[in-house]
């Protein structure tokens, strides 16, 4: 039944604000299985997307699918199927973290036998076990983010929704939740990400959007979109001398001339890396991989958002 | 008009407040039994000296008696307006719970509605406990009385969707000052709680009757001491036709509110 379908598909969907256009007129698939990212710099319109995809934001125009159901008539039942991981802390401060489970399977009409179950099985995935009968507010950061996707989860759904679940972790938090993650979709679990962290979105996604000014500029798996708009290999000076500079304009080598730093791409078979190395690199050189990064910040650019 | 997206799945909403007013039950029933006893002391025993009878309907009645069956329906709009105002908005502004429950199969009226539904429910576990007190202080003298319980809810629904309206178009916790000011507090001191409206010029009195707290006091006294100066019916019509305009108010102001 499922594979009839995409999970999600949206078409030409637009949101606007007044006069403003937060995202316009995006179109995407999400197929069974899949990590789908959704990147792109702050106002880009990811989450104005996303919420868009559970139905809490109604179209402005285009239509918006899940499980083949149009949102704006079918959102019940598309989010009894769906698990949403919003942005902000939105755990019952009022309730235990055994309680937050319960109460919210309770949202979903489950069974009090299976939401228990649920919960006990949730839990314990999530290492929270021990916590059971703790308040949320005496939770840490990465906790309280656990117990988020944990209830995300309760309802058994065959799409989770993550919205930045791992800004503002500590790195080992952060690691724990990847984990949990990438054992969710090894189980076939399909899920869509929002982040702002590229190496997040290399290591979880299948394949991504990049967003800006609510349109989307390119999409493709991470190593894809790396190898066209990136290069393999990356070279990064600091305080370039006027020949290096001269050197890589006349030779017509892909690069950016940043204030203190040049960033020339190029590629591991290519013979300038050797050469640049060669003649320029006495110090101060960096030779690296290209990254999502690279990616990010070469479509969107660099300047502030915000 | 839209369907209005009502299901039975609301109550998963209300369960929730019960469960979190039932983790601290113990203090949630003090307020409703000590608050009616402070009242009659300093009123009907501190001030009754002054006063002596009201003259109430008709009747001549000791003033204790007079404001009694009026603390029941004060309880009644403070335990729903308060809780539709400062409890509603923490939740859906500082704890975000709303927008938790909008990712689940829950729609916005179904949260909305509950919530005004709790507020009444508060307004109706206040008004169990007064009548329990002042019945026992003998201030009770009609089996109507019990009917309380049922209007209580009503007075609830209807003060606690006046309040998700103002839930739903005060831009921050510390503005609900203004509504208390202009719409509670007047309504506590001039509906015939604290002395009869017959007492006031005709104009004063013709305003009283705009109060949908003057309509509660009316039918407590009526439920439990079995006179009035209105009607039933039109006190019982009025407080429902004021809850449902209210209602489809907090609905239409909340929506503009949250849905973006």
């Amino acid at each position: 039944m499922s594979g009839e379908y995409p999970i999600v598909e949206a078409e030409e969907v637009t949101k606007k604000f007044g006069l403003f256009t937060a995202v316009d007129r995006v179109s995407l698939t999400v197929r069974k299985g899949e990590f789908f990212g959704l990147l792109g710099p702050n106002g880009a319109g990811k989450t104005s997307v996303i919420r868009m995809m559970y139905g809490f934001s109604p179209l402005s125009a285009g239509v918006m699918k899940v499980f083949g159901l149009d949102i704006a008539t079918g959102w019940r039942e598309i989010r009894q199927q769906i698990g949403v991981c919003q942005q902000d802390n939105t755990l019952d401060p009022d309730l235990s973290v055994e309680k937050n489970l319960l109460v919210f399977a309770g949202y979903y009409r489950l069974a009090k036998s299976l939401a228990v179950e649920r919960t006990a099985e949730l839990l314990n995935f999530f290492a929270l076990s021990h916590k059971r009968q703790a308040q949320v507010y005496h939770l840490s950061g990465g906790m309280a983010r656990r117990l988020m996707l944990a209830r995300a989860l309760i309802n058994d759904p065959r799409l989770v929704i993550l919205d930045e679940p791992t800004t503002g972790l500590d790195p080992q938090s952060r690691h724990q939740v990847w984990d949990k993650l990438r054992e969710l979709r090894a189980r076939g679990l399909t899920m869509v990400l929002t982040t702002h962290y590229m190496e997040e979105a290399a290591i979880l996604c299948d394949r991504l959007i990049i967003m800006d000014r609510g349109m989307i500029l390119v999409e493709g798996s991470p190593e894809e979109l790396i190898g066209i708009y990136a290069g393999k290999s990356i070279i990064e000076v600091e305080t370039p001398g006027p020949e290096l500079v001269a050197f890589v304009k006349q030779q017509q080598v892909r690069h950016e001339e940043l204030p203190t730093r040049l960033i020339i791409y190029t590629d591991e078979e290519d013979q300038l890396g050797r050469v640049i190395r060669e003649r320029f690199c006495f110090e101060k050189c960096i030779f690296r991989h290209g990254t999502l990064e690279d990616v990010f910040l070469r479509l969107t650019g660099r300047e502030l958002r915000e | 008009m839209k369907s209005l997206d009502l299901s039975w799945r609301l109550f998963g909403v209300w369960r929730r407040n019960l469960i979190v007013y039932r983790r601290i039950w113990k203090v949630n029933f003090l307020v409703p039994l000590f608050e009616p006893l402070f009242y009659l002391a300093a009123f009907g025993v501190g001030l009754s000296g002054l006063v002596g009878e009201v003259l109430y309907a008709g009747e001549e009645i000791s003033y204790i008696r007079f404001i009694a069956p009026a603390l029941l329906a004060t309880a009644i709009m403070f335990n729903a307006f308060f809780e539709t105002t400062y409890a509603s908005f923490v939740r859906m502004y500082y704890q975000k719970t709303f927008d938790a429950m909008l990712a689940t199969p829950l729609s916005l009226n179904e949260v909305i509605t509950a919530e005004i539904v709790w507020g009444a429910t508060k307004s109706l576990l206040a008004a169990a406990i007064i009548l329990l007190v002042i019945t026992s202080l003998g201030f009770v003298n009609s089996p109507l009385a019990l009917l309380v319980l049922p209007l209580a809810f009503l007075g609830g629904l209807a003060f606690g969707a006046a309040g998700m309206f103002f839930t739903g178009i005060t831009p921050s916790i510390d503005m609900f000052n203004l509504p208390i000011f202009l719409f509670v507090t007047p309504l506590f001191l001039f509906s015939g709680t604290f002395f009869p409206v017959a007492g006031l010029p005709p104009w004063a009195q013709n305003l009283a009757l705009l109060s949908p707290l003057y309509h509660l006091v009316e039918l407590t006294r009526y439920l439990t001491m079995g006179s009035m100066e209105a009607g039933a019916l039109t006190s019982i019509g009025y407080l429902a036709v004021f809850a449902l305009v209210f209602y489809f108010l907090s609905l239409k102001t909340m929506r503009r509110r949250l849905i973006k």
